[in-house]
């Protein structure tokens, strides 16, 4: 199972990459792709394409993603992927974390992608 | 050169020469970037031109630089929308008015699908979906190639002008509410530009 934070920011990937890592126990594949190929803000289809191939272990793919050109540069690679690689409907921090752990405890596709969306629930009061 | 290709290179020039405007127009609105992003687009689709190929091949290509090196949400959209309609083209070796309207029409999908904006979410389709319209309705009187683009890029030019009060519903713009209004989407600027330059190019 892989995990890919797909966001403006390099460094806000990163960070999500870090924390997903740790709620992933070690066992989740988590990569980011942050910010244009130049380190700049924005989204870049190469980067992205990079990381699922890095953690792309043949049991798919989830992809969480921020805003904007991130979702929609998501939602076109996920087009033409074939099924074996999901965008998320959450939210990129919660989500990553849900889908790590959910991986970490063996979730295949289906319920990792399932945790993430779960993750849209979660309140902060009450 | 095929029409495509100098439709590209056109697009190409008139997205630098008004690099500004548009990113002027994003910054009242968005995050600021609109007309920088689709320059750096432009300048890797004319990059990656293939030579002497049928106009469908040379907008497939042309959008997957798009898709590449874009930055912004403007990308995966326009990149989206001339891959639809090259691919909608086919390898058809000489565009006629049907052929457009196909591809248009076609592009307009592929952004819709996408992007998921209705118009009047102040965002390209306000520009695209009347501009397709147009053009069909232009070819449906009887309407030469040259004239179909000059009235969708007129219809164009008139939806990127209906956007300024509009309160956006998509993008970046749409964290603004009610502050959105009174501002040109600068999305639909640029599809009004890159339709005047379809028009020229045709004409």
């Amino acid at each position: 199972m892989g995990i890919v934070v797909v966001s403006h920011s390099r460094t806000l990937a990163d960070g999500v990459v870090e924390l997903a890592r740790t709620m992933g126990l070690g066992a989740a594949r988590v990569e980011g792709a942050g910010g244009t190929d130049d380190g700049g803000l924005g989204t870049s289809i190469e980067l992205l394409e990079r990381a699922v191939a890095a953690v792309d272990d043949g049991g798919g793919v989830v992809l969480l993603a921020d805003i904007g050109s991130s979702v929609m540069t998501a939602r076109l690679y996920t087009e033409d992927a074939d099924g074996a690689v999901v965008l998320a409907d959450a939210p990129l921090v919660e989500g990553a974390v849900a889908a790590a752990s959910a991986a970490a405890t063996g979730g295949d596709l289906a319920a990792v992608v399932a945790a993430a969306e779960e993750a849209r629930e979660y309140r902060k009061l009450g | 050169m095929s029409a495509a290709e100098r439709w590209v290179r056109t697009a190409a020039e008139r997205v630098a020469a008004d690099a500004e405007r548009l990113t002027r127009l994003d910054a009242a609105i968005g995050d600021g970037d609109h007309g920088h992003n689709l320059e750096r687009g432009f300048t890797a689709a004319v990059a990656a031109l293939p030579g002497d190929a049928p106009p469908g091949k040379v907008l497939v290509a042309a959008g997957r630089a798009l898709v590449s090196k874009t930055g912004g949400a403007s990308g995966p959209l326009y990149g989206t929308a001339l891959r639809r309609a090259g691919k909608a083209l086919g390898d058809t070796a000489e565009i006629d008015a049907a052929a457009l309207a196909t591809a248009l029409r076609a592009a307009l999908d592929g952004v819709t699908e996408l992007g998921r904006a209705a118009q009047g979410d102040k965002t390209m389709v306000d520009a695209l979906a009347p501009a397709v319209a147009a053009f069909e309705q232009a070819r449906d009187d009887g309407g030469d190639l040259a004239a179909c683009a000059r009235a969708a890029a007129d219809a164009a030019e008139r939806g990127a002008e209906a956007t300024v009060p509009l309160q956006a519903h998509k993008g970046r713009a749409s964290y603004l509410g009610e502050r959105s209004k009174g501002h040109m989407d600068p999305g639909a600027a640029s599809t009004a530009l890159l339709l005047r330059a379809l028009a020229d190019t045709v004409s």
